[in-house]
């Protein structure tokens, strides 16, 4: 009989689209160990985001402005509603908040170095207010938490503005949970609780429920401040037009807007993959409510998850957002997940780049840790500088773009110079698919 | 004494006066009347006043205090004193829900009922019940004392920490991870001088005490609730 082994075609091994090997692996993990994936970071799959969107520039139509001569202002104003002293910042990018526990001590340095030489904000986090950041930080924003770890009244009054973090966008409904190995003594008496245990930030605030109790709870910061500072309500992207809604009604002088992006110390990987928005499905909904307020620029919008450089926060203004806020792009800056320390990462069974066990407290970057022998690789005066090299050139990208569309001012930029790359951008933002006027839903069409 | 007519002259103008007093202050003594349950009267005080609020008030009364004395003659409305750090504050009446919420420190009495998510979070206040509190009290509670002269209602210190509960009526339910325990010497010594300061007529011998199993403490799947 003929051996015809070599000669006949067979069927090739196909791996499963849905049962990926990524996928199996997770199966098997969960298999062996009962417990879920808890990770830092924000969402890592592919979702619609500002790369979906592009800028048409000037042409006959609109004349441009000269590359980098001409003026074009970056300055912002936040919290000019009702705060005595509203924050003036140079530039439209902050800091976004990250606790002193899930960062050291020099990393929330450095945040408070480089976003100070670059003119902006940098923002407090769950975990309290530290000297490192407040001796640091020439604009501090302390965020009032529902932990309330190491809340009190003279940070309160020691701060420019003041947050009040209803969700952000990796989690919105979760709260936090910092492991008991991050738990240094430090920490621990920061947060009144002992040394080494696991400590949860509850979902939800220990002293109000909904939209009309949180109307008085501002009313009550206020009272204590004077009624001198900005107060920012964060929200995570999940109903944004009527959770901006909400948040105007009680009284915010800046709302903050996070999507599915936006990095958090940890939590479950089903959470931060599964719950909330994308961030460019939420900027065009939350701005619609300020709109019908009548409030669009009087109450600022800050928004976040995802912002990577100057493309990202001219596409984020011209959709009508006052200001960017960035946290996993700054710690990328300051040095996290530098291949520098790949040997490091491969030992941890990782890669750089892929590096999320922010919560484990073994950073090789020495910058999501509380381990004195890790922390000391990181110098804050070398990460400030390069956070406001990087801050620095977001802004002249966004400039250049800005200029290019024929404005002199970041804020002027507006929806009428992007165009959507997808169909789904253009139904999620409104903004009509390249070379059309059109966008599924636009009214007026049929489909 | 300085009296203060509330809606006559304004919650603005109130607190800015009261947070305006030095450590040195001659002007101790302090009374507002018509409150009619305004919110956030007498918040963020930092000297040690005494402050007589004449009638009831609205949410986070004595919010964020340190120092000062505020005495309610009347009912209190949600989150009174909240993240207190010192001081004390005293209820003639009862009190809603989230009384004491996050306090650092100071003393909370409540001579009548408190609602529920009494003490939430606290972080070193001692709070001191007359009456009963409702269910979810002490929730997540981490440090400081709770008092309960009456009884607890369902759930009490759910994912408690450190903090130490003294109830003597009844508990409806105990939440995740809170446990009877063992009223040693000491805690009856912390408890006597709390019901002293209380002003409770009660026994400490009267009281169990309730505090975290510390099963929570470190994450594991098989204490999932």
């Amino acid at each position: 009989m003929k051996d015809d082994t070599h000669t006949v075609p067979r069927t090739v091994p196909i791996q499963s689209a849905t049962f990926s090997n990524p996928t199996n692996a997770e199966i098997r993990r969960a298999a062996a160990t009962g417990i879920y994936d808890i990770r830092g970071g924000g969402s890592k799959r592919k979702v619609p985001h500002f790369d979906d969107l592009l800028f048409l520039g000037a042409s006959i139509s609109r004349y441009a402005l000269e590359g980098y001569r001409e003026k074009c202002d970056t300055k912002v104003v936040l919290g000019t509603r009702f705060a005595k002293k509203p924050i003036e910042l140079d530039i439209p990018v902050t800091i976004a908040g990250m606790s002193f526990g899930a960062l050291s001590g020099p990393a929330k340095e450095a945040l408070g170095r480089g976003a100070s030489m670059a003119g902006t904000s940098t923002t407090t986090g769950d975990g309290g207010m530290t000297e490192e950041e407040r001796g640091h930080s020439n604009k501090l924003v302390y965020q009032v938490l529902p932990s309330r770890y190491g809340m009190n009244p003279d940070d309160l009054r020691r701060c420019d503005a003041i947050e009040v973090v209803v969700g952000q966008g990796a989690k919105p409904g979760g709260g936090g949970m910092l492991l008991g190995q991050k738990i240094s003594d430090r920490v621990a008496e920061m947060r009144n609780l002992p040394k080494g245990i696991d400590q949860r930030s509850a979902c939800r605030h220990p002293d109000w429920t909904g939209p009309d109790d949180l109307e008085i709870k501002i009313m009550e910061l206020r009272e204590i401040t004077a009624w001198e500072k900005p107060i920012y309500v964060k929200i995570g992207g999940t109903r944004p037009y009527f959770d901006t809604m909400l948040a105007i009604k009680a009284g915010a002088d800046v709302v903050v807007l996070d999507g599915m992006q936006g990095g958090t110390a940890a939590t479950q990987d089903v959470f931060i993959e599964h719950v909330g928005l994308p961030i460019i499905a939420c900027i065009g909904e939350a701005v619609r409510a300020l709109q019908d307020m009548d409030l669009h620029r009087e109450v600022q919008l800050i928004v976040s998850g995802g912002i990577r450089g100057g493309a990202d926060v001219a596409k984020a203004l011209a959709m009508g957002a006052d200001a960017v806020a960035i946290g996993t792009a700054a710690m990328i800056a300051l040095g996290d997940n530098d291949p520098k320390w790949e040997d490091e990462y491969n030992e941890l069974g990782t890669t750089a780049g892929a590096y999320d066990d922010w919560h484990m407290g073994n950073d090789p970057a020495g910058i999501t840790t509380q381990t004195p022998e890790l922390m000391k690789r990181f110098d804050p005066i070398a990460g400030g500088r390069h956070l406001n090299n990087f801050l620095k050139v977001m802004t002249l990208e966004a400039q250049t773009i800005a200029r290019a569309c024929g404005h002199n001012h970041l804020h002027n930029l507006e929806p009428e110079d992007l165009v959507s790359l997808t169909m789904e951008a253009a139904a999620m933002t409104k903004i009509p698919l390249a070379g059309t006027q059109w966008y599924p839903g636009k009214p007026g069409t049929s489909y | 004494m300085q009296t203060f007519d509330l809606e006559a002259q304004g919650l603005r103008n109130l607190n800015a006066a009261l947070q305006a007093q030095s450590k040195e202050t001659n002007q101790t003594a302090w009374e507002i009347v018509n409150a009619k349950g305004s919110h956030a009267i007498a918040v963020g005080l930092d000297s040690p006043i005494e402050v007589n609020v004449k009638g009831s008030t609205g949410y986070y009364c004595a919010g964020m205090n340190k120092q000062a004395t505020v005495h309610v003659h009347g009912s209190a409305g949600p989150g009174v004193a909240e993240n207190m750090m010192s001081g004390t504050v005293i209820i003639e009446g009862d009190a809603s829900q989230y009384a004491g919420a996050t306090a650092n420190g100071g003393t909370l009495i409540i001579k009548g009922n408190a609602s529920s998510r009494c003490g939430i979070s606290m972080k070193g206040v001692d709070i001191i019940v007359h009456g009963n509190v409702g269910h979810m009290s002490a929730f997540m509670a981490q440090s400081g004392n709770l008092v309960v002269c009456g009884d607890a209602g369902d759930a009490l210190g759910d994912s408690i920490y450190e903090a130490r509960l003294f109830v003597r009526g009844s508990v409806k339910s105990l939440g995740a991870d809170c446990i009877e325990k063992e009223m040693r010497p000491e805690h009856i010594e912390i408890l006597t001088d709390l019901l002293e300061r209380g002003g409770c007529d009660a026994k400490p011998e009267e009281f169990k005490r309730y505090g975290s199993a510390r099963k929570l403490y470190n994450f594991d799947i098989d204490n999932a609730y």
